[in-house]
């Protein structure tokens, strides 16, 4: 085990000082992009070229900026994407696209960017690539040393070096200060992506703008679930129930004309009556049991995946610590996920075994499915769990699908759970 | 026969008093919330119970609960539980006891008064009744029942649902020797010791299905 921690921090001490490297030249690149920016700035009243100059530019400060997002990742510093969305109908480059840059703040925060972060990115650059590399010149000194003869010379204490005893002393010097400099290096690596993500991260006011759009999407698309699940609900209805009911009335008012003249078939009609009334309520029941399982409604989650899990073809265990009763949205929204993904377990992944586990940690609950079928699941191809992920969004659920091909499936998703902000319902009627 | 009768909406518990006591049941008392159950079952011991599983002031499964809980207050008190859908999980819980004097119907069964009467009196007498859909569900997850056939299923089917030889032989059109010769092949194929009391067969074979 010691050795796999020793060989990752070496991995990563390598990794950093590649990167530092890396950073360097594109901290140079950042001066002509300046450069350009301005210029294209300065034309734009001129001869009117900034309209093709600067959307061009921004381009390429654009891409240059993600690729420091990029890179502030792999150190564990997120950089989210600032940018405004390119307004529809504006070509890539004129009058639109420039209207679209100038008047974008996070336009201003990249070019405030460019020299600082040149200066940051280069300095911390240096002394990432200088560290390691003076260590491992302390460790090459010696043979150098030797073969040079007497020519003068130093490392760290001994200045310059006088005698071959001098000579040896710079191994270890150079080995610790190599050691020092891969083990710094990822600090500073995160360092330089910190000051980084002062400029190139949303500011607040973005954050909210770009939470406000997936607000507006998620918002419509819980709308239109909402509202077609009703048009189902009472498309059923109409067609089902409420039909039989109907006709039960009417067999009903039958046998009562019939009962004196022909008892008989007044008694068939009876019988018959009381057929559809039966149909009725299993259609009924059925209907019930897609809106809200009353099974839900008594146990809760725990309890309705323990009895969804027990009808199943496929031996299914669950496992949960979710107790008492969650926020009733939330509840159901969890239970209709998992029941989906076990009837995709059963009708497509050909598995023996599947399992659910439910945690309820903090204010998450992390749901997870998985089976040991053959895999090759994929969201993108229009099943049921995009239309999965869509709703769990409405709640600030995400959804992700391992499925390699030849299996094993685990679907993951997470619910935000105690959640914070009020939630006003309509309250509906029980029964 | 004494009997208690636990539902919270008037037109069925009226409806179900009016069932009972037209077939010479007494109905001693009538309960419409779910805390009141337990201490009424206690203090009354009926002959038989039918029980709503879902009653205020929660309306979850209150009435199940106080179910389980009076079987093990009082062991095999004859209890019906009665709800608007049947679970699989429900029905385990209510076999767990292993005993006899229990069953778990549709409230939709009520309609046809004859098999509803019939039930209950099953119960009372120690018998164990469990709904065909719940059997059907069982019936529809268990893979290793490929190896019956199809009559035989039917007839694991009736069985399960805690019809004696003589009613299942009357359901499917077939003499009661057919049908014991039937069962006696379910019970070798399924590996079930074979039992000549129809309750400890019923629980025998709810609890394979339900393995």
């Amino acid at each position: 085990m010691g050795c796999v921690e020793t060989r990752d921090w070496i991995r990563d001490g390598l990794r950093a000082v590649a990167t530092g490297l890396l950073t360097i030249v594109l901290a140079i690149m950042n001066i002509p992009l300046f450069v350009f920016f301005v210029l294209g700035l300065v034309l734009t009243p001129v001869l009117g070229f900034g309209l093709v100059i600067l959307p061009g530019v921004t381009a390429l400060i654009r891409a240059k900026a993600d690729l420091s997002r990029r890179l502030a990742g792999w150190w564990g510093v997120r950089i989210d994407r600032p940018y405004n969305p390119r307004p529809e109908g504006a070509l890539p480059v004129g009058w639109g696209a420039f209207r679209w840059i100038v008047t974008d703040p996070a336009t201003w925060r990249d070019f405030a960017w460019l020299l600082p972060g040149a200066v940051v990115g280069l300095a911390l650059g240096v002394v990432t690539l200088a560290l390691p590399a003076y260590g491992l010149e302390g460790v090459l000194l010696l043979p150098l040393w030797l073969y040079l003869g007497d020519v003068w010379y130093g490392y760290g204490v001994n200045w310059p070096i006088e005698s071959i005893g001098q000579a040896f002393l710079s191994l270890p010097q150079g080995a610790l200060i190599l050691m020092l400099g891969l083990v710094v290096a990822p600090y500073l690596r995160r360092v330089d992506a910190l000051f980084n993500r002062l400029f190139l991260g949303p500011t607040r006011a973005a954050e909210l703008r770009m939470r406000v759009s997936q607000l507006t999407v998620t918002r419509a698309d819980a709308v239109d679930a909402q509202a077609a699940e009703l048009r189902r609900i009472e498309r059923d209805l109409h067609d089902g129930a409420q039909a039989r009911l109907v006709s039960l009335g009417m067999t009903i008012g039958l046998a009562e004309e019939l009962v004196e003249r022909d008892p008989a078939t007044a008694r068939k009609l009876l019988a018959e009556a009381r057929e559809t009334s039966s149909d009725a309520l299993t259609e009924l029941r059925h209907l019930v049991r897609g809106i809200h399982p009353p099974v839900l409604a008594e146990r809760g989650l725990d309890g309705a995946v323990r009895a969804l899990a027990l009808t199943l073809r496929i031996p299914t265990s669950v496992d949960s610590t979710v107790t008492g009763r969650l926020e009733t949205p939330v509840e159901s929204a969890a239970y209709f996920a998992v029941a989906e993904c076990l009837t995709n377990v059963v009708r497509h992944s050909g598995a023996t075994f599947a399992y659910v586990s439910m945690r309820h940690e903090g204010d998450l609950l992390r749901l997870e499915v998985g089976d040991d079928g053959h895999g090759g699941a994929d969201p993108a191809r229009g099943s049921g769990l995009a239309g999965m992920e869509r709703r769990l969004a409405a709640f600030d659920g995400t959804m992700s699908v391992s499925s390699p091909p030849g299996g094993p499936t685990i679907v993951t998703m997470e619910l935000p759970c105690a959640s914070s902000s009020p939630r006003t319902m309509l309250s509906s009627g029980t029964d | 026969m004494r009997v208690v009768i636990a539902e919270d909406h008037a037109l069925l518990r009226d409806g179900l008093t009016r069932i009972l006591q037209a077939f010479d049941f007494e109905v001693i008392a009538v309960v419409d919330n779910g805390p009141s159950v337990l201490p009424t079952l206690l203090d009354q011991k009926p002959d038989v119970a039918v029980l709503d599983v879902r009653l205020p002031p929660t309306f979850t499964d209150e009435g199940l609960q106080a179910a389980i809980a009076a079987r093990a207050a009082v062991p095999g008190l004859p209890i019906l539980v009665l709800s608007q859908h049947v679970e699989p999980l429900y029905a385990r819980e209510l076999l767990s006891d292993r005993r006899g004097g229990v069953g778990y119907l549709l409230k939709d069964r009520v309609s046809d008064v004859g098999q509803f009467v019939d039930a209950v009196q099953q119960v009372a007498g120690g018998g164990t009744v469990m709904d065909p859909e719940v059997v059907a569900r069982l019936l529809e997850r268990n893979r290793p029942l490929d190896v019956l056939t199809a009559r035989e299923r039917e007839v694991l089917g009736e069985m399960a649902a805690g019809r004696s030889n003589a009613a299942i032989a009357a359901r499917l059109f077939v003499t009661e020797k057919a049908v014991s010769k039937h069962i006696n092949n379910i019970f070798t194929k399924l590996g079930l010791p074979p039992s000549e009391d129809d309750n400890r067969r019923v629980l025998a074979v709810l609890a394979y299905l339900d393995s």
